[in-house]
């Protein structure tokens, strides 16, 4: 009897470890189980209480700000764990808009009438998206500055960007090269025909349906630079990863750290999912491929 | 009537279960093994030589601790290791995966409460590691300076609580781990490296060019490491005391001691050097198994 008594935490666990046979059996026996239940409900709210007041407390002393915002010179660990979030969408969108710009580059230049621009972009495809992104990001940050030492006073902040950025790009080249091709070649050469040059079909014929067509792609590649963002804590960006590491290793509560981590990606990404939603809608063109 | 007899047999088969699972000794002497948590690459402390072989201080002194209990119980035990590392050893001892974890875990308030740990053997000191002839003697001269430490460890909340009371502004860069902030320290991006001195000593004396390197200024902190195992089984935690008050009052720790700090040790037959410090020699005088909380009262006084 004693093993069901409040607070007899060792004896919970085992009961809980007894398995789903034992669990149901005793479920179904009248009288046990609504103790058991209210039991359970409150140890779990006292797990949300307790990662409540882990959050509100100093990073620096064993103060628990009530608010959960400490004032000036003094950081809770959520407000650290919010600019780690900030670290997290700043690498990501500077990254996503390198990657956009370049990979817009790229997927125009290889599908050119000209051979060393075709190569070039091939090239720079191939190399970018066949090294793993956190050896990429190592090179950019251990061996890049020794070739190049002014590169050594650079923030980590900056490297990661370009590297996550370059990384994406070859990926956003290698799917707006899909979206020109999938467009019929007689559209090109209608283009050229009309007398528009090489820039112009681009411009008014190709770039307008094909990037309509990659727009999905797009959208998942913009969701994937957020998340890929957490190779940047091993180049020390002090981002959520960085976050989670390290303010486990302090609190003790790792699944804490891990779960308010993991609540943050996903609202980043799925924010990101639902604005590119709304663009999708908003530059659908009628009777044009995917529009309904 | 039927139904609370069952509910009764349930809850004696719980309370049975629970006396199993927490009576260490018991399980050992019924399976005839041990789960030893080890570390892939804690200093001297805990390392892996590959092919699952791990060695080291802690290691050699769990080993012993558990063959004193094989004479005990009268029988050869064989032990299984396990690889942890810093965020899983806890879980992994309290759920009963690991029999007892020999790393570098530091003993300190918050864990004390979740496991428990034996008499320590070592205590760790928070140095600055620096290069020869940058001028760096103490923490006072890291000011404006750019200050490595790696991500995961106590020593960036150490960092972060010292610039808080000092006022001594330094720029931090973190690598992701230990060899990584020595990288930052040997290719000039960090003037210092902030971190357990027997893993400062340990990364110099494996560097290209060791001379280069030295250990300056004051002890930022100090923390006991301990061998930890399960909480509320005292009878196997007194087992595991006895073997290291045993070593700790015959002399022969400092022994064991040498033959991991300041002879070469494999892989590379490099020597960690660091001698022990007071803190350490403290403890091995007078076994015990304080906090570093508790330790730092106690020093203070």
């Amino acid at each position: 009897m004693i093993a069901c008594g409040p607070g007899n935490g060792a004896a919970r666990f085992t009961m809980e470890a007894a398995g789903p046979t034992g669990r149901r059996a005793q479920e179904s026996m009248a009288g046990s189980a609504p103790a058991r239940s209210e039991e359970k409900r409150v140890s779990a709210w006292e797990q949300v209480t307790q990662s409540a007041s882990l959050m509100c407390k100093s990073t620096v002393d064993e103060t628990v700000y009530s608010g959960c915002f400490a004032g000036k010179g003094d950081l809770t660990y959520l407000q650290w764990l919010l600019h780690s979030w900030g670290w997290t969408l700043v690498v990501a969108l500077v990254a996503l808009v390198i990657a956009l710009a370049l990979g817009l580059v790229i997927g125009v230049l290889r599908t050119l009438p000209n051979r060393a621009a075709v190569l070039f972009g091939e090239a720079w495809t191939e190399f970018f998206r066949n090294i793993p992104i956190l050896i990429q990001l190592l090179i950019w940050y251990h061996i890049v500055p020794e070739v190049v030492p002014p590169l050594k006073s650079v923030s980590p902040v900056v490297l990661a960007c370009i590297g996550l950025g370059l990384f994406t790009s070859a990926r956003i080249g290698q799917q707006v090269k899909a979206g020109i091709s999938t467009i019929p070649k007689g559209q090109r050469y209608a283009g050229l025909a009309m007398g528009m040059t090489l820039t112009q079909t681009y411009r008014y014929v190709l770039l307008p349906v094909a990037l309509r067509v990659v727009l999905p792609t797009l959208t998942s590649e913009s969701m994937n630079i957020i998340k890929n963002s957490s190779v940047a804590y091993a180049i020390g960006v002090t981002e959520m990863i960085y976050f989670a590491t390290q303010a486990g290793e302090e609190t003790s509560f790792h699944s804490t750290m891990y779960l308010g981590v993991t609540i943050l990606y996903f609202i980043s990404a799925f924010a990101i999912n639902r604005a590119a939603a709304v663009v999708e809608k908003r530059t659908r063109l009628h009777g044009a491929l995917g529009s309904k | 009537m039927k139904k609370s007899l069952l509910v009764a047999t349930l809850l004696a088969a719980a309370v049975a279960a629970q006396a199993q699972t927490t009576d260490t000794l018991k399980k050992i002497k019924d399976t005839g093994t041990v789960v030893m948590g080890v570390r892939g690459s804690s200093g001297a402390l805990s390392y892996t030589l590959g092919e699952g072989k791990y060695v080291g201080y802690h290691v050699e002194l769990c080993q012993r601790a558990i063959e004193d209990i094989g004479k005990q119980l009268g029988k050869k035990i064989e032990i299984k290791y396990q690889e942890v590392t810093s965020a899983n050893r806890i879980p992994l001892v309290q759920n009963g995966t690991v029999d007892i974890e020999c790393g570098s875990t530091t003993n300190n308030d918050a864990r004390a409460k979740d496991v428990a740990f034996a008499h320590t053997a070592y205590v760790e000191e928070v140095r600055i590691l620096t290069k020869v002839g940058n001028g760096v003697k103490g923490i006072a001269d890291l000011n404006g300076k750019t200050v490595a430490t790696t991500t995961g460890t106590t020593s960036v909340q150490l960092l972060r609580k010292h610039e808080r009371a000092t006022g001594v502004d330094f720029k931090e860069v973190f690598g992701k781990d230990h060899a990584d902030s020595f990288l930052l320290l040997e290719s000039g991006r960090a003037d210092a490296f902030v971190m357990d001195g027997q893993i400062v000593a340990g990364l110099a004396s494996k560097a290209k060019n060791p001379a280069d390197f030295h250990i300056v200024g004051e002890v930022l902190s100090v923390e006991p490491i301990a061998i930890m195992v399960r909480k509320d089984d005292p009878a196997f935690l007194a087992a595991v005391n006895k073997t290291i008050d045993g070593l700790e009052k015959s002399g022969e720790i400092s022994k064991i001691y040498d033959k991991w700090f300041m002879k070469p040790i494999p892989p590379t037959n490099t020597t960690v050097n660091l001698p022990a410090s007071e803190a350490t020699k403290a403890a091995w005088k007078n076994p015990n198994n304080m906090t570093t909380e508790q330790l730092a009262a106690s020093t203070k006084k």
